[in-house]
């Protein structure tokens, strides 16, 4: 059975270790924040300038002047920290960040990410995307295995506009686990949700990959 | 003496706005914009405009009503994901857009202000926004040259000034109106609460008055809420 939206930030939440600041695209990478083992200092920053995110606020208590990057209304925590969008991507693009986690709509074989852009189609654009995957220290894709039209997302090359090169260090969708053995490296199967078999692993992904299962 | 305090955002504006200009406006998705001077530059009517801003607002609010009301030649943003006239004008041709990486954008801001004709990213490189520009190689890593951007207009939206255009801006309604306070040739701000010289901590200043040319008090600000999200009070533990 394919992993929830729920099970896959769990699964990328393992990742993360006491003491990191991470930051978490919009859309599943969300629901990480919610998924971390008691315990642990985390920090999430968000790039549009605060580091330091609180859960949302209580109904009648938003407020228009404390967002996420995703514009939704969040709160304060007592380590928070507020500055403008050129510090926060210095803190991105200085290599001061431990992770990033985001959504994709490709990733190739060498680690390569297109998530902002189709052609033609669907024109959102690569907000702070293109600048975390180039700044920050590791890089966890978390997508759904194939699209809906049922075409693999994990390619060979990517067809749509890159987001970065080489820039990938894993990989968890609905169905698995991959990790790269370095940026550009090799792609690995590391681990197969409940009742996923190798074999529909490899009928739905394109991108070349080893079997390093334990 | 100075006198950059101005009745309200039509007068502030008056005169300065011309067709073809360049203007940077503050602001991420609609958390710290200038509702009062977009308003005005609506009603002032300047046409061909280059907007530099990291979003457009949303379709009928923040500078969505510019690009409704046709006032829009080509906007340079990061993200345009919540405005849909945005993508139908630009996939149909009728809007130029250069896309920049929101830290690209934020930093070419910072350098235009600075004086600071260009520097090195590795944002980008090996994609299609590195395309047609220098790049080189510094201790084995790849870098794209990125140059900095100026604006003839810069509309900001603080928190706080006093008179003489010292600056203190609130949690995330930052975002990047610090640094295009410093990148426009005239920087106009709009702000919700203006007070006497000497009221405000010089420790805690974010954007020092030498930026600012001109202050409207803000009027009437809906300060609308992109995505209203909150958890309920039971869940408390």
């Amino acid at each position: 059975m394919a992993w929830t939206r729920e099970q896959m930030a769990a699964r990328a939440a393992q990742q993360i270790r006491d003491g990191f600041y991470v930051n978490l695209g919009i859309g599943i990478p969300t629901l990480v924040a919610n998924a971390l083992p008691p315990g642990m200092t985390v920090s999430f920053q968000s790039e549009n300038g605060m580091l330091g995110i609180g859960p949302f606020p209580y109904e009648g208590e938003e407020d228009p002047d404390l967002i996420n990057a995703g514009k939704q209304t969040v709160t304060e925590v007592p380590d928070t920290s507020y500055f403008s969008s050129a510090d926060s991507f210095a803190m991105i693009r200085g290599g001061h960040m431990d992770l990033s986690i985001l959504g994709s709509m490709q990733v190739s074989e060498e680690g390569d990410i297109a998530n902002w852009m189709v052609p033609g189609k669907m024109v959102k654009g690569m907000g702070g995307a293109m600048d975390l995957v180039a700044g920050a220290k590791e890089v966890i894709v978390l997508m759904e295995h194939v699209e809906k039209s049922g075409a693999p997302k994990l390619v060979t090359r990517c067809t749509l506009p890159l987001t970065g090169t080489h820039v990938t260090d894993f990989v968890i969708t609905d169905l698995a686990v991959f990790e790269f053995t370095k940026r550009g490296g090799t792609l690995v199967l590391k681990e197969l949700a409940p009742g996923v078999t190798l074999d529909e692993i490899k009928a739905k992904t394109e991108a070349k990959f080893e079997v390093g299962l334990a | 003496m100075r006198h950059k305090v101005y009745p309200d955002a039509k007068s502030a504006l008056e005169g300065i706005v011309s067709d073809g200009m360049t203007i940077m406006a503050g602001g991420f998705g609609l958390c710290g914009i200038a509702e009062n001077l977009i308003a005005a530059i609506r009603d002032l009517g300047p046409k061909h405009l280059t907007v530099v801003s990291n979003n457009c607002g949303v379709d009928d609010f923040g500078l969505g009503i510019l690009l409704a009301n046709g006032q829009i030649k080509k906007m340079i943003s990061s993200y345009v994901g919540e405005n849909k006239l945005f993508e139908q004008l630009y996939l149909a041709g009728d809007l130029e857009l250069e896309f920049n990486p929101q830290g690209t954008l934020a930093e070419r801001i910072r350098a235009g202000g600075a004086g600071i004709a260009g520097f090195y990213t590795k944002t980008g490189y090996g994609t299609i926004i590195a395309e047609g520009k220098p790049t080189r190689e510094f201790n084995g890593q790849h870098y794209v040259l990125e140059t900095g951007l100026v604006a003839d207009l810069s509309i900001i939206k603080a928190w706080k000034a006093d008179k003489e255009g010292n600056l203190v801006y609130r949690k995330t309604a930052r975002n990047f109106n610090p640094m295009m306070a410093t990148a426009g040739k005239i920087t106009v701000v709009e702000v919700e609460e203006l007070v006497e010289v000497g009221e405000l901590d010089p420790e805690n200043i974010h954007t020092p008055g030498i930026y600012v040319d001109r202050i409207v008090v803000e009027v009437g600000a809906e300060k609308r809420i992109e995505k209203v999200t909150t958890r309920k009070r039971e869940e408390v533990k």
